[in-house]
């Protein structure tokens, strides 16, 4: 383990918007050159906690960290570090892409004027939107301007890149294209942040991962790891549910709910041979016995509660 | 190549460069391009009419402003700033000041100058100046388009004063310049007061409302006899006092204690907005 201040990290952080606490008590570790997915339902507190560590919104309560830095206090330092695509693009609809891209590069106080056609030119191309580069933004169709949101964040050379649902607005090819990038900048050493309502996309892309439901950070870690919390479940199809369900209580199984030809649960650490001498020795008639592993989907939506509906 | 082998310090001539970003990004605005040819278009008109007027009534003059344009085009660059000072500057301005941060608040560019990191006192100096140059622009192009019309419809040469006297052409130009720059002091202390408003919305246009608004209330305050004791603290009470340039010698004392009012307004609103800004959330 490397003793290099973690890419991101939080304490506590919370916000609340009026009565609505959108973020509670963050506790975010991302390893420096981890490619972090950063998933949950829409309106879990994602873009609230990634503005928050940004410097956008400030915190009510708690610390976070960039890099080691502490924000927004060493925003000025650190921001030029970290490319970042938040809550979607925004650019001036009648300047062209490169007249968007040379504004966001001035107003950062560190770039280097002698280069920005250059690095301007370069970050066009690398999204693949070098032909579109003399159109005005407002000709740009969504998954054009998604793909501009990306080239702004990639004006420099970066740490740290954090990206907020950055294939929203993308066909199946520019979806490929951009995990593609991301994947290839992740190689070159760069932390990633991704944040994303889709877990498919996460899955694929990212080693580490934490989870949000309703602003609470609900599982977090390396992606392995967490492949391995998710909760063995048993199915057992037999006619005898009442005198099945007392022996599995007596095995310290407590959950277990009626499925449709029987019962269903999670084996709460018992080996399942147990159960299913304990079943047979008390006479239940036992039909079937299946161990399941459920699916990351399904893990997800256990963690968050609600699947992929939107969070009130 | 990593980021971090790479200097973050900050570049000199780094603020011009945003500068010169941010007056490109207001001038290069179709809206704001067509603003200043009404500014100009105002003024041409004003110098049909009186052209008109002279040759209906030839002969006819009073001792005032707009009959003194018949007799030297100059002139009519004061009068356009007369005619402008009170509602179409005061408008430009509101809507300049509404763009500056509510608009890109509202179109989202804001949270992208903050991540790059342009640096919140920054961003607003940089706003605060463009403000300055929009009010120049404005005052300036409105005096220049009063000395080509005026010139065109009633030729130059020197000009009698309101006292009487006469001064060279050249003595007249100048002063005209002293004029518009005079008009952009208290038009760029207005812009802080709609840079104050447009960090408190995202909507430019509610922005500009309001700071029109503002502008306009002050005018009517100055305007009612019975708030006579308020209105050495109005913005807009010695806006008009460029006239004074008009005088000879020229009259300054109105000026003086006008650019004071301005000063003041402007570093106010400019503290205000600042402090608005410093801490706000930018949820757009």
């Amino acid at each position: 383990m490397s003793s290099a201040p973690p890419a991101i990290a939080s304490d506590g952080l919370g916000k609340r918007f009026g009565r609505q606490q959108v973020v509670a008590d963050l506790a975010l570790d991302v390893p420096k050159g981890a490619c972090y997915g950063f998933i949950g339902p829409n309106g879990s507190g994602k873009t609230t906690t990634i503005r928050m560590l940004l410097g956008l919104v400030r915190p009510d309560g708690g610390s976070c960290s960039l890099l080691g830095e502490p924000m927004p206090s060493a925003a000025a330092s650190v921001l030029p570090r970290v490319g970042a695509l938040v809550e979607g693009p925004a650019f001036h609809p009648y300047l062209s892409g490169t007249a968007n891209l040379l504004r966001v590069d001035a107003a950062d106080p560190t770039s280097d004027p002698a280069t920005a056609r250059s690095r301007v030119g370069s970050a066009l191309e690398r999204v693949g939107l070098s032909a579109a580069a003399g159109k005005r933004y407002r000709a740009y169709s969504l998954g054009m301007r998604q793909r501009l949101g990306i080239a702004a964040a990639l004006l420099q050379p970066r740490d740290l890149l954090v990206l907020d649902e950055p294939t929203n607005g993308l066909d199946p090819q520019g979806t490929r294209e951009v995990r593609h990038l991301v994947a290839g900048l992740a190689a070159e050493g760069t932390t990633v942040f991704v944040s994303s309502h889709l877990l498919a996309e996460v899955e694929q892309l990212c080693d580490h991962i934490g989870v949000m439901r309703e602003g609470r950070l609900v599982a977090q870690g390396p992606l392995a790891e967490l492949e391995g919390l998710r909760a063995q479940r048993f199915r057992l199809q037999t006619a005898d549910v009442a005198a099945a369900r007392g022996v599995l209580s007596g095995l310290g199984v407590q959950d277990a709910s009626e499925a449709t030809d029987g019962l269903a649960g999670s084996l709460s650490g018992v080996e399942p041979e147990r159960i299913v001498r304990a079943l047979v020795e008390a006479g239940v008639a036992v039909r079937g016995f299946a161990v399941v592993r459920p699916t990351l989907e399904e893990a997800f939506v256990e963690l968050t509660g609600e699947g992929f509906d939107v969070s009130g | 190549m990593s980021a971090a082998e790479v200097s973050v310090r900050r570049r000199r001539g780094s603020f011009g460069r945003l500068f010169a970003s941010e007056v490109h990004l207001v001038f290069g605005r179709r809206r704001n391009q067509v603003g200043l040819l009404v500014l100009f278009g105002l003024v041409t008109m004003l110098g049909v009419a009186l052209k008109v007027s002279a040759m209906r009534h030839p002969g006819d003059r009073g001792g005032d402003l707009f009959s003194l344009v018949a007799g030297n085009g100059v002139f009519l660059g004061f009068a356009g700033l007369t005619i402008e000072i009170a509602l179409f500057l005061p408008l430009a301005v509101s809507v300049l000041a509404g763009d500056a941060v509510a608009g890109e608040a509202n179109l989202g560019t804001l949270r992208y100058l903050l991540v790059a990191p342009v640096g919140r006192g920054r961003l607003l100096v940089v706003k605060a100046c463009a403000l300055g140059v929009g009010a120049l622009t404005g005052a300036v192009l409105v005096a220049l388009a009063g000395v080509l019309v005026g010139v065109l419809l009633f030729g130059a040469g020197p000009l009698i004063t309101l006292s009487g006297s006469q001064i060279g052409l050249g003595d007249g130009l100048l002063r005209l310049l002293l004029a518009a720059l005079y008009v952009a002091v208290g038009l760029a202390a207005l812009g802080m007061i709609g840079l104050f408003i447009s960090t408190l919305t995202e909507q430019p246009i509610a922005a500009t409302v309001a700071t029109a608004m503002v502008s306009t209330l002050l005018w009517i305050l100055d305007a009612v006899p019975q708030l006579d004791w308020l209105h050495p603290w109005l913005l807009v009470d010695r806006w008009s006092a460029f006239i004074d340039l008009l005088r000879d010698p020229v009259f300054t004392d109105r000026m003086v204690t006008g650019l004071w009012v301005d000063i003041a307004y402007g570093a106010v609103f400019l503290f205000a907005a600042w402090l608005r800004f410093r801490v706000k959330d930018i949820t757009s």
